[in-house]
């Protein structure tokens, strides 16, 4: 859609700042070392944390040693569960679920360790070089109580419990139906199905995680800074489990280094530096070296699915089942759940497809590993990855292209809203749209030809496409976690003009690298009329607006942004009223615009600064009932939320020597409805689907039989670097969505589509061979081993 | 035992009279000097984040003792441009939207010099392959490389 028939005339005269892409207000400060990370706050004297970690995978803790580490060169104390026992209550991941067991939160492991990495003593010293070296003097004896490492053997009968409380290990169980499936499936024109896997994986921040909490003596209160996306879930749980007001606890997000999820959770750190800065009265610092970040950080997917399509014989897919099996690791963690990831994933699999007949079960098992948490995409990378891979399977079974496949089983336009086999609801967005478009800026039929001629060289050349929806800026009515109590519906903006004339706008929501202090001022530049460069954005502070949960899901364009636009058309109203008594007309002749107020069509006009002279400072120039505080306030909630959709299209070859995939071409077509800040959105973009090519090729966290780490450095944990990574090409449809603004948020579709996108292509590459690509990362390993398979099969059973 | 260093960094010189043998450069630059520009990603030499310039040259802070340095010059992040006055490179990684958290960022502008200042950088390949040691989660590479392709077109008319 144009953006010009969408403008007001009003709107076409004066710049508008939502759709341009104005540089980012955050730049100077970060390119120049003068950010300011958790790392980087330079408190009084503080101490700082060492943990001493389980290297055991599952044991009980049997006696702990501390005596050497006490009197080790600039040790304060050494504080283990015991030490800490009555300082908090634990942090439980509630959840309405049925077939839900909730494991607590603690700030340190009591009793027994549940996996390899999991904090059990804290060494508090004057350096972290001394913390560190009496970590090493603390003695721990375990009794080892059996690794439970995968997912099938944790179901087993025999196999030992994490939580014995629980009487299971599968922490979590639940299962969509719709319609007759057994009866499609049978009578379906075609089946096609598979085991499909997605391993564990890490959403790696480049910034470790890393907390300061700082103590005021004269108040007893403690400032947490964190390197987390929702400060304001961290505020409200630790308010909770230390017993302390939010007038005493302030939780504040600076500069943050990524998160990708990964500081999207409560964790026993965060309790941790609370209840020994209250317990010591002093500031404490403490950021985790890579190895804790990788051991003791979220982790993502870790799931098998075994799933089934049926068409009918024109290629319409009619049922869908699948059954799913996730490993959750050792916590359901906080406040997502286990649920989080793995339901998702059955919540998602019909995809942007009109599947009449659906069947999702899912089972969240524990195993001696760290939880799995949120991760860019939550659930969507794999449910797409296995949904787009039946799709091929069927295109191919049924002799149809890909593309052609995916045009027939789209949701069109006309029907929308529409809800998916699964329960969720798509409103109106660009599915087939976005198809074409990537299509098209992808030149397919050109690049099957070049296929075609790459073939005839016997080169491994492969085309792989991907359609995906996404739910996102999610409202009121559904839990952005299965079953969780917590609102995550609804995000306040609090705007002011204070006496200097100077905007302050104030939001709940936490950037961590998606630029908001430049897309919130946007939007608020345009509909308060306030020059951009006027307005500061305060984010991520607890103490800002009353309340507020995070920057997650999708949601701070569609919810902060929505909340802006409300708030700021209050405020506007209310310098309108003053602007007509300074300016002596109608309310409704006037117009704000660049920080002025305008009579329309005059040059009688009176600055921001001015009105806020006359409100504030000057006694004589409006009457006292006229002088109300220029600030407005609004929460604004979507109630249900909006869809986001794109089509990738990307071009491989794999290297039939070495089996190392290179990616020739790479297309995404998203629709992410009103773009703010065109800049912002392609880096998004591009961020998200490098992550997705990690998790296509290379990204895997490999645990050994006995629940042991063996990828717990860069080295063996490798993430795309500069030469991974290929130029895309993004092409944005815009169709506008319903909630306010007609955002729709776009930070995670990236990594949503990449992984289906690549397995495709490299299935097609392969396909002289006949290798079906079921499992990623395809890293160079796996494809060498198909392969090989592929040949002795076909030595042994000649055409 | 403590060791004297004597350091030139970003045009200053610190004499820091009790540094422990141990004392990784990037603690010393950040901790004992308080210049938190240089991040620390890894502390294993792979993210490139605590990249900074020794005598000229690109070098991870995290792989090297601040006792090595003694008698070295420093640059830093904050030995670049200010927020008022950007260098090249840095308006060209604003204007090309180069950064997103930003935390990847000084160790890319570093390693950027360095590159700027020793190779041609006429391919796209190139930088990339000069970039291979920075490691950065958020952009995808395309826009950083975009802006050390400008950087380098705005070197060459400028010489
Ligand atoms: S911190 Fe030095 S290379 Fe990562
Ligand atoms: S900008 Fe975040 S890691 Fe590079």
């Amino acid at each position: 859609m144009s953006k010009d028939s969408l403008a007001q005339p009003a709107d076409v005269l004066r710049p508008r700042h939502v759709g341009a892409p104005i540089k980012r207000t955050e730049d100077p400060r970060l390119l120049t070392g003068n950010g300011e990370y958790t790392a980087d706050r330079k408190p009084d004297r503080p101490l700082h944390i060492a943990f001493r970690r389980s290297e055991q995978p599952h044991a009980r803790i049997v006696r702990i040693d501390t005596a050497a580490a006490q009197t080790a060169p600039g040790v304060v104390a050494v504080l283990t569960a015991e030490d800490v026992a009555d300082d908090f209550k634990p942090v439980i991941p509630f959840s309405r679920m049925a077939n839900y067991y909730a494991t607590p939160t603690l700030p340190l492991a009591s009793g027994k360790v549940r996996y390899v990495g999991e904090a059990i003593v804290a060494v508090i010293a004057t350096s972290r070089y001394l913390a560190e070296d009496a970590v090493e003097l603390i003695e721990i004896e375990f009794e080892p109580l059996g690794a439970v490492s995968r997912s099938e053997t944790a179901v087993a009968v025999d196999a030992p419990l994490l939580h014995e409380e629980a009487g299971t290990n599968v922490l979590i169980a639940r299962e969509f139906r719709k319609g007759d499936v057994e009866a499609d499936l049978k009578g379906a024109a075609v089946r096609v199905g598979g085991r499909f896997e997605m391993t564990r994986k890490a959403p790696l921040a480049m910034e470790p995680r890393s907390y300061t909490a700082e103590y005021d003596a004269r108040r007893g209160a403690i400032t947490l800074y964190t390197s987390s996306n929702i400060p304001g879930i961290v505020r409200d749980a630790i308010s909770e489990s230390l017993g302390l007001p939010g007038s005493r606890l302030r939780v504040v997000a600076p500069d943050v280094g990524g998160s990708f999820g990964s500081k999207g959770s409560l964790y026993p750190e965060e309790l941790l530096i609370c209840i020994a800065a209250r317990k010591l009265g002093r500031s404490l610092k403490w950021t985790a070296d890579r190895l804790e970040d990788v051991s003791s950080s979220s982790q993502a997917f870790a799931e098998i699915v075994d799933a089934e399509m049926g068409f009918d014989a024109n290629g319409i897919a009619i049922a869908l089942q699948a059954d799913v099996l996730g490993d959750v690791g050792a916590y359901s963690i906080y406040p997502w759940t286990c649920g989080l990831e793995p339901v998702q994933v059955v919540s998602f699999l019909p995809g942007p497809y009109k599947i009449r007949s659906y069947r999702g079960a899912v089972r969240g098992v524990a195993t001696c590993k760290p939880p799995t948490g949120p991760y860019r995409g939550v659930g969507r990378p794999i449910s797409t990855f296995v949904t787009e891979r039946l799709m091929d399977l069927g295109a191919k079974a049924l002799g149809l292209d890909p593309i052609e496949i995916r045009r027939r089983n789209l949701v069109r336009a006309g029907e929308f809203p529409y809800r998916i086999a699964s329960g969720i609801i798509w409103d109106k967005t660009g599915f087939v749209e976005c198809l074409d478009a990537a299509g098209e800026a992808a030149g397919y039929e050109k690049l099957r030809v070049r296929q075609a001629e790459a073939r005839k060289d016997g080169r491994l050349f492969g085309i792989g496409i991907a359609s995906y929806a996404e739910l996102t800026g999610i409202g009121s009515r559904i839990a952005v976690a299965p079953g969780m109590p917590i609102n995550t519906g609804s995000e306040t903006a609090k705007i002011s003009i204070d006496s200097t004339g100077a905007i302050t706008a104030a939001f709940g929501v936490a950037s961590h690298g998606q630029g908001l202090e430049t897309t919130l001022a946007q939007i608020i530049a345009d509909d308060l009329g306030a020059s951009f460069e006027d307005i500061r954005v305060i984010q991520g502070d607890s103490d800002a607006v009353p309340m507020s949960t995070g920057t997650y899901a999708s949601r701070s364009a569609v919810l902060g942004g929505g909340a802006a636009k409300r708030a700021s058309a209050l405020l506007r109203d209310k310098i309108k009223r003053v602007a007509s008594y300074l300016l002596e007309a109608n309310h409704d002749d006037i117009e704000l615009s660049g920080g002025k107020a305008t009579v329309i069509g005059t040059d009688r006009a009176v600055t921001f600064r001015q009105v806020a002279k006359a409100v504030y400072s000057d006694m004589k120039t409006l009457p006292a009932e006229a002088r109300e505080e220029l600030s407005a306030s609004y929460t604004y909630d979507p109630i249900n939320g909006t869809t986001a959709a794109a089509t990738h299209i990307v071009a491989v070859e794999v290297d039939p020597a070495t089996c190392f995939v290179k990616i020739h071409k790479y297309v995404v077509a998203e629709d992410c409805g009103q773009i703010i800040n065109p800049m912002i959105v392609d880096g998004q973009v591009h961020g998200g689907v490098a992550q997705g090519i990690g998790a296509a090729l290379f990204e895997e966290l490999v645990y050994d039989e006995d629940a042991q780490l063996l990828s717990a450095s860069l080295v063996d944990y490798m993430i795309p670097s500069a030469p991974d990574i290929p130029d895309m090409d993004v092409v944005h449809i815009e169709s506008q969505s319903a909630v306010a603004g007609g955002f729709r948020g776009m930070g995670e579709g990236g990594t949503i589509g990449a992984p289906a996108a690549i397995a495709n292509a490299i299935a097609d590459a392969l396909s002289p061979y006949d290798i079906d690509v079921n499992l990623l990362p395809m890293n160079p390993q796996r494809i060498f081993g198909l392969i090989e398979q592929a040949k002795l099969k076909a030595k042994e059973n000649p055409k | 035992m403590t060791i004297n260093v004597s350091v030139m960094v970003n045009g200053t010189r610190h004499d820091v009279s009790d540094v422990e043998p141990r004392l990784l450069l990037s603690d010393f630059l950040r901790d004992t000097l308080g210049l938190t520009g240089t991040h620390v990603g890894c502390e294993h030499g792979v993210c490139g984040a605590c990249t900074v310039l020794m005598d000229g040259h690109s070098i991870r802070s995290c792989l090297t003792l601040a006792v090595q340095a003694a008698g070295a010059e420093i640059t830093t992040v904050e030995g670049l441009g200010t927020p008022e006055a950007l260098n090249v490179l840095q308006t060209q990684f604003r204007e090309h939207h180069g950064l997103q958290c930003g935390f990847c960022t000084p160790g890319m502008l570093m390693t950027g010099e360095d590159l700027l200042r020793n190779y041609p950088l006429a391919t796209d390949e190139e930088i990339r392959e000069g970039l291979s040691g920075n490691l950065c989660r958020c952009t995808g590479y395309q826009n950083i490389v975009a802006a050390i392709r400008s950087a380098a077109a705005l070197r060459r008319e400028n010489v």
